[in-house]
């Protein structure tokens, strides 16, 4: 490993919670409106988890009165409050971008019966507060 | 502020977060620790500076002008030796100087060899348009034409053409230290440095905003 190599694993936070693609989950992220900052919440499927070390993102994806919306969050950004897994889905693919095109009931993800490892589901550990919005895409498309 | 510069290694690029969480993109410098080997001045030099010597080598691989001038100082056997401005009044022979003396917010040039692009046409050196791929064209990458016939009867002088590209010092000026990591001796800078990873770079504070 070599010595920026290192630093990146400094980069990285303590710990993410174990979820995979095809997970729901309910992302905490803190917002800044004007001065004062709050939570928002952001529920949705995961389709995909990109990058490695502490450039990992995740895209999830969630129907907001029948469009549908994704957000692309930084796992290891100060902003990330918290990942809570809400649900475990069964996926035969590594990005689920196919879900762009179904809708109702061809956009249903089975239900993952037994996992092979124990998820770690403590929430992730708290940041201090910080000002400004995140740096996150969002995308909406018709479907 | 004690030195105006430091001579450091390129480690490559990353990126961070800042505290708001935005991502800034960034070039990971060892920046020193360089040792003071001699002081320029004003009646000696004519001229005042300081010499810093950067990364520890066997005395082996110096030659015996080099070990001379480093045992003269009382600074260890170093490969890299670069002079930049300093305070003579504060600063000693033989003292240390690191990634301390950078400030998080302050701008800084940083001088490097950029990576050797090997003998490059007009298109990559110069970007020139070259012409249609397709269609029957029979000119592609070409340069052209390159000037006029029976008189002047000679290629103008600086008419651009295909040459040896890259390799060569390059500085970048007002770059901004995002963060800076004292006790590893780190610099975080927004954006590219020249050089390739492992290549050594002159940093200095610089006079732009």
């Amino acid at each position: 490993m070599n010595r920026l190599d290192r630093i990146e694993q400094g980069l990285k936070k303590a710990r993410i919670p174990v979820f995979r693609v095809g997970d729901t989950v309910r992302v905490s992220v803190k917002v800044m409106e004007g001065e004062k900052e709050r939570i928002q919440v952001f529920e949705g499927t995961v389709i995909a988890r990109k990058g490695g070390g502490h450039r990992e993102t995740a895209t999830v994806r969630k129907l907001s009165f029948g469009v549908g919306v994704e957000k692309v969050f930084p796992l290891h950004s100060p902003m990330l409050e918290k990942i809570e897994v809400v649900r475990e889905g069964r996926v035969r693919r590594a990005k689920l971008y196919y879900l762009r095109t179904k809708q109702g009931k061809a956009a249903r993800i089975a239900e993952r019966e037994f996992s092979t490892e124990v998820p770690d589901r403590r929430p992730s550990p708290v940041s201090e507060p910080e000002p400004e919005p995140e740096t996150e895409t969002v995308k909406a498309d018709k479907s | 502020m004690l030195v105006q510069g430091l001579i450091g290694q390129k480690l490559g690029m990353s990126q961070i977060y800042t505290e708001n969480g935005r991502v800034v993109p960034v070039t990971v410098i060892a920046a020193g620790p360089c040792r003071i080997a001699q002081k320029k001045t004003q009646d000696r030099d004519g001229y005042e500076a300081v010499q810093l010597s950067f990364q520890e080598i066997p005395e082996k691989k110096l030659s015996k002008a080099e070990r001379g001038h480093l045992k003269k100082a009382n600074v260890p056997f170093a490969k890299h030796l670069r002079e930049v401005k300093g305070d003579l009044k504060t600063l000693e022979v033989g003292a240390v100087v690191g990634a301390d003396q950078f400030q998080k917010g302050e701008r800084i040039d940083v001088t490097g060899i950029s990576k050797g692009k090997g003998f490059a046409g007009v298109v990559k050196l110069h970007h020139f348009a070259g012409g249609p791929e397709t269609h029957g064209s029979m000119f592609h990458r070409q340069p052209g034409s390159i000037g006029s016939s029976s008189w002047p009867s000679r290629v103008r002088k600086n008419k651009r053409l295909p040459a040896h590209m890259g390799n060569k010092q390059v500085t970048v000026l007002g770059l901004e230290v995002v963060d800076v990591r004292k006790d590893e001796n780190l610099l975080f800078i927004r954006g590219a440095v020249p050089g390739y990873r492992g290549s050594l770079v002159l940093i200095r504070r610089s006079n732009r905003k």
